[in-house]
C-alpha cells in the first residue's frame, strides 16, 4: 500500500482513543465499522474524528486494518422534513448568501443532506452536505431559548433542534416532526447515517 | 411488585435519582450520566443487598429527609454526613433497618459533597434508555427530586451485606493523561495543571468541575471541528479556564481536550466543594 494512511490514532487516557480521518463521511463509515466489530462502550463520530470509548488500543488497531475508507457507508433511510420557512434569521442568511429570501428556501430544499453525527443535545444531528460557499457564521451571542423543531444553519451544517434549548445557530424555519422520542428505536429520528431532505410547507 | 414508597420530606440544594447511567448512546447525543461518585453508589447498593445497577439518590450537600411506607434496609455512603434515624444518630457506610414512617435525615456533610442513599429493592422510577438516572444537562430521566415526591421502591432482591469497610482511597490527586489535543495548549498541559494551584469553582456541577486559579495558554486559536468527548476530559475553552467533564457532559464538543483524568480518580471530583483545592499529578 502506498500513500499516507487514511487515519491517525490518538490516545485519550487508558480506556479511549480518538481516530482522526479526512472528513465527516469517512468518520461515519469508520464509526459504523468500529461499532459493529469492537464491543466498545461508545463509538462517537465527529466532524473529522471517531471517539472510541471503553476499549484497548490493540483491537482498535486490528479493526482499523480491516477498514477500507473507500467503501463509504450504505445509504441510510431517507427522512423528509416539512418546514415552514419563517425563521428569524432568514434575511441574514439571504444577505450572507447574496440572494433573495425565496432563493434561500430553494437552495435549502434542493440539498440531500446526511446526518454526520449527533451532539449538543439528545437527537441533535449535524447534517452535512451543503457546499462550502454557503457557510454562515453562528450568532455572536446565542439565543437563551430556541424552540423545539427550529430548523437552523451554522457553518455548512444544518440541524433541527429536537428540544427547546439555548442556541447560536441561524434560524430558517420550523418543523412539527418529532426529532426525539425515547419510545422509538433509535430515539433519534436523524441518527448518524440518515439522509435528510427539507421540504417547504405553508404555515 | 411492591407498593413501597420513599416519601421525600425535605431536600437540600440538589437531590437526583442515579444509577450507573446510560452509556452506549453517546452517538445519538445522549450523555452517559449516572452517579458522580460511582464507587460510593456501588457500595451503598451492595450494603443493602441490591444489584449494582439499582437506582438510589445522589444528595448534594445533605439536607435530605425521607421516610418509607414499608420497612427496608438503607445505607448512606460518600460524603461524611451526620445521619439521623428518627432522633438517633446512626453511622454512614453500613446497612441500617429503617422502620416504616421513621424519618432518615442527612445533615450537612463534614467532609465531601455528595452522599449516596440506597434502599433495598432500589428506586423503580421509569427507566429511560435503560437507566433511571436524572441527566441535568439533557433533561432525560426523572426530574430532580423535590419535597413531597413519592418515589416507588422495588422488591428486595438480596440480603444486606455484612459491614463492609470501603477500601482506603488512593493518593489524593487527580492523575492526568495527555489529551488528544494537548498540542493546542502552549506548553505541556499536564505539566501546567500539575504545577498550578487550582480550586473547585463555584459553578462546578454534574456537567463539569470548573477549575479556578489560572488559565492555560492556547497555542492555537482556530476552531476545532466538533468531536466526541469522554468522561474525565479536561476541555480548554477559549478563555483558558479548564473544565473536567463529569457524568452529564455533552457528548461532542468544539473545544480542545488537552488532558484526561484517570477514570479511577473521577469519584474525587464528586466530593469536591467550591473553594476546595484540586491537585493533579501525572499518570505513570
Amino acid at each position: 500500500m502506498t500513500g499516507p494512511p487514511a487515519y491517525r490514532v490518538v490516545p485519550c487516557g487508558p480506556a479511549a482513543l480518538l481516530v482522526e480521518v479526512s472528513d465527516a463521511p469517512a468518520a461515519l463509515s469508520l464509526a459504523e465499522h468500529l461499532r459493529a466489530g469492537l464491543g466498545a462502550t461508545d463509538v462517537v463520530p465527529g466532524a473529522r474524528t471517531v471517539l472510541v470509548d471503553g476499549t484497548e488500543r490493540a483491537p482498535v488497531e486490528e479493526a482499523l486494518r480491516r477498514w477500507d475508507p473507500a467503501t463509504g457507508t450504505d445509504p441510510g433511510p431517507l427522512v423528509e422534513v416539512p418546514v415552514v420557512y419563517d425563521g428569524a434569521d432568514l434575511a441574514d442568511v439571504a444577505e450572507v448568501w447574496g440572494c433573495t429570501l425565496r432563493e434561500v428556501v430553494e437552495r435549502h430544499t434542493s440539498l440531500e443532506l446526511v446526518s454526520a453525527f449527533c451532539g449538543f443535545a439528545p437527537g441533535f444531528a449535524y447534517l452535512s452536505g451543503a457546499p462550502e460557499e454557503w457557510a454562515v457564521p453562528r450568532l455572536a451571542s446565542p439565543r437563551p431559548r430556541v424552540p423545539a423543531g427550529s430548523v437552523a444553519l451554522a457553518d455548512t451544517w444544518s440541524a433541527v433542534y429536537p428540544t427547546a434549548s439555548p442556541g447560536g445557530w441561524r434560524l430558517l424555519g420550523r418543523t412539527d416532526l418529532a426529532l426525539w422520542d425515547t419510545r422509538r428505536t433509535p430515539p433519534a429520528l436523524l441518527a448518524p447515517g440518515t439522509r435528510v431532505v427539507f421540504r417547504e410547507v405553508r404555515a | 411488585m411492591s407498593d413501597a414508597v420513599l416519601e421525600v420530606l425535605a431536600t437540600g440544594p440538589l437531590v437526583t435519582v442515579q444509577d450507573r447511567g446510560r452509556p452506549g448512546h453517546a452517538h445519538l447525543g445522549v450523555p452517559r450520566s449516572g452517579a458522580l461518585d460511582a464507587a460510593a453508589h456501588a457500595l451503598a447498593q451492595r450494603l443493602v443487598g441490591n444489584e449494582p445497577g439499582a437506582a438510589g439518590l445522589e444528595v448534594l450537600m445533605g439536607g435530605l429527609t425521607v421516610r418509607l411506607t414499608e420497612d427496608r434496609w438503607v445505607a448512606v455512603t460518600g460524603a461524611e454526613v451526620p445521619l439521623r434515624l428518627g432522633d438517633r444518630a446512626v453511622p454512614t457506610g453500613r446497612a441500617l433497618r429503617l422502620p416504616t414512617h421513621t424519618p432518615l435525615t442527612l445533615g450537612t456533610p463534614l467532609r465531601g459533597a455528595r452522599s449516596h442513599l440506597a434502599v433495598s429493592g432500589g428506586l423503580v422510577v421509569d427507566p429511560v434508555l435503560g437507566s433511571r438516572s436524572t441527566d441535568t444537562l439533557s433533561g432525560l430521566g426523572p426530574p430532580p427530586v423535590r419535597t413531597g415526591d413519592r418515589l416507588p421502591v422495588g422488591v428486595p432482591a438480596g440480603v444486606p451485606a455484612a459491614v463492609e469497610v470501603p477500601p482506603a482511597p488512593p493518593s489524593g490527586t487527580l492523575r492526568l493523561h495527555p489529551g488528544p489535543r494537548a498540542d493546542w495548549c502552549d506548553g505541556d498541559p499536564v505539566d501546567l495543571l500539575v504545577r498550578g494551584a487550582w480550586t473547585c469553582g463555584p459553578d462546578s456541577d454534574r456537567v463539569g468541575l470548573r477549575l479556578e486559579g489560572g488559565t492555560l495558554p492556547r497555542a492555537r486559536t482556530d476552531e476545532l471541528a466538533s468531536e466526541g468527548v469522554l468522561l474525565g476530559a479536561v476541555q480548554l475553552p477559549p478563555g483558558g479556564r479548564p473544565v473536567v467533564f463529569l457524568a452529564d457532559h455533552p457528548t461532542t464538543g468544539g473545544y480542545p481536550v488537552v488532558a484526561v483524568v484517570e477514570p479511577a480518580d473521577l469519584w474525587r471530583c464528586a466530593q469536591l466543594r467550591p473553594g476546595d483545592p484540586v491537585r493533579f499529578s501525572r499518570a505513570r
